[in-house]
């Protein structure tokens, strides 16, 4: 692989987002979980910006690090004990036999379209700016049945919370 | 990725350097201006804003150190840079440490996408207005994260009380973002301030605006909304332990994000750089762009010194009950228009490159839906006020009745 920017950059964000994720699982303290989640989550977005799709990248920061981790650090406030965690989740196997599952998911689900007999067809259309991202999402023969499906539920979702959330009383 | 060489970089070659290296230097020296104009910029602003801050109050101001306390600033930060440097034992420390960082870093990243001229800008990023909310999440975090790591109980409910206010203000301040980027079609900045040509934004939904502005304010914690500081009733909220140049980071970056609001609003709805001759030299257009941020900036400083402040509860309901409902009203009304007036005829299906006089049908109609709502809002806002006095004087007939 030649050295040039792209590079350089996949290593640093594959760096970001492994070290970040490890960082998650290994420190014993929530709050400073929540901080390693963010610098993965970074480096994923910066895996977007590598793949020319900036919007992604955006929202990726937007929504994940920007929301969702404030609702995280709002979650981890309510706890009892954030940086004093004694007990441990001592259950090895059924762990171990969880993660290597999910690791022989992932590992055919990459390698067999990639190495596999059949190479499957490239992305029907490339996403080449935001506008045709914008277009896709709405034009009939693109994704709009989906999308709409999305909002509906998102919309259902959020009136259940507010119905669930409101005082009985009011 | 497209291997343009101009300005520095083309002298560059032309004197006999690798192009590469040209390259590389013309991009440095790109980064560098970019950085560095605000971090001078901020030295000015903490004069400029103690100024008018002063002239307000019937005050002088600073007017010591240096031609009318111009060096003031300077004295200031070498104060607190020889000040000593105290971390709280059970500090997380590194994270305490990153927080101001993050939080100066949150506001300089917004300059990248900035553009000063229609030639000069750091950076045309096609989702231009998307980034400046997503960059503007980290401020948020750096809030968060500031508070936590003192490791002190004021701290952490200081930070409570500004992340609750600045999550809550990004929703009205999205949706009135929305405005300018659906209108220019784009939400690269400089397709914004282009498609402005025609007719300033501002014009076309000055609700839009107004809600921008407020949101700013909020976002920025100014009063009325300044309960992120509240310096006459709390001990300082989320900063209370710092001290030195890292307490001087987060005021830097209050005081920053406070003018690049005024820029940015110049940018969305004040058209920029666009004024009499701004394309004879890009120096015009420059001095257009300051002229008009500087003067949204001073009406900030004006509200910030006249208003008092508000409760937490309050800033809260006018938020949620009013800005937000509004701001999304007004989205879906001047969106409704527009298509309704394009299937008449009434106004241009180009939006972008439409001259003044083919947008003139759609300002009225846009600026009549705006009246509109505005009086109905006024009326609304007129009715509440006086249910809520007659409840608060029968609450206080029923109190003396008692007493009797």
């Amino acid at each position: 692989m030649a050295l040039n920017a792209v590079t350089i950059g996949f290593v640093v964000f594959s760096i970001l987002t492994l070290g970040g994720g490890i960082g998650v699982v290994t420190t014993r303290n929530l709050f400073q979980g929540t901080i390693w989640l963010m610098v993965s989550l970074f480096g994923v977005a910066g895996f977007f910006i590598l793949l020319s799709a900036p919007f992604l990248a955006a929202v990726q920061i937007l929504v994940y690090i920007g929301a969702i981790a404030i609702l995280i650090t709002f979650a981890v406030m309510l706890t009892r004990s954030v940086t004093r965690i004694k007990t441990r989740y001592i259950r090895v196997v059924p762990s171990f036999v969880g993660s290597l599952l999910l690791f022989l998911v992932l590992l055919f689900g990459i390698t067999v379209p990639i190495f596999g007999g059949h190479l499957p067809e490239s992305a029907p259309e490339y996403v080449a700016s935001t506008r045709d991202l914008g277009i896709a999402l709405v034009d009939e023969n693109g994704y709009v049945v989906p999308f709409l499906l999305a909002s509906v539920l998102l919309t259902a979702a959020m009136i259940g919370a507010i119905f669930i959330a409101r005082d009985e009383k009011a | 990725m497209d291997e343009v060489c101009t300005g520095l970089c083309h002298l560059l070659v032309e004197s006999g350097a690798d192009a590469g290296l040209a390259r590389f230097l013309s991009l440095l020296v790109g980064v560098l201006l970019v950085s560095g104009i605000p971090l001078i910029t901020v030295i000015l602003l903490i004069w400029i804003e103690r100024k008018v801050a002063a002239r307000i109050q019937d005050r002088i101001g600073p007017n010591r150190v240096g031609p009318v306390g111009l060096l003031q600033t300077i004295a200031d930060m070498i104060k607190l840079l020889s000040k000593e440097d105290i971390t709280p034992t059970a500090a997380d420390r590194v994270l305490y440490n990153a927080a101001p960082l993050v939080s100066f870093a949150s506001v300089v990243l917004i300059w990248a996408v900035i553009p000063f001229t229609p030639f000069h800008f750091g950076v045309d990023l096609e989702i231009g207005a998307l980034y400046f909310v997503a960059i503007a999440s980290f401020g948020t975090l750096a809030i968060m994260v500031a508070g936590w790591a003192s490791n002190n109980k004021y701290a952490l409910l200081g930070a409570f009380r500004v992340v609750s206010l600045l999550v809550s203000y990004e929703v009205p301040l999205v949706f009135a973002l929305l405005v300018p980027v659906m209108l220019a079609g784009s939400m690269s900045l400089l397709d914004i301030v282009n498609a402005q040509t025609g007719m300033w934004f501002v014009v076309l939904s000055p609700l839009a605006f107004v809600i921008f502005y407020v949101s700013a304010q909020a976002e920025t914690g100014r009063a009325p909304f300044d309960l992120i500081e509240a310096e006459s009733e709390l001990v300082a909220g989320f900063n209370i332990e710092y001290s030195g140049m890292k307490f001087g980071m987060f005021f830097a970056a209050e005081f920053l994000h406070v003018f690049t609001n005024g820029i940015l609003m110049a940018l969305l709805f004040f058209g920029g750089w666009m004024g009499p001759l701004y394309y004879e030299s890009p120096l015009i257009a420059f001095a257009w762009l300051g002229a008009k941020g500087g003067l949204i900036y001073f009406t900030t400083l004006w509200l910030r010194n006249t208003v008092p402040r508000l409760r937490i509860d309050q800033i809260m309901a006018f938020n949620w009950k009013f800005l937000v409902p509004l701001s999304i009203a007004n989205l879906i009304f001047i969106s409704l228009a527009l298509k309704v007036m394009q299937e008449l005829g009434i106004s241009p299906r180009d939006l972008v490159s439409a001259g003044f006089v083919e947008l003139l049908p759609t300002t009225v109609v846009l600026l009549l839906i705006n009246g509109a709502m505005t009086v109905y809002l006024l009326g609304l806002l007129r009715k509440r006020g006086q249910e809520a006095r007659r409840e608060s004087m029968a609450a206080r007939a029923a109190l003396a009745q008692a007493a009797d």
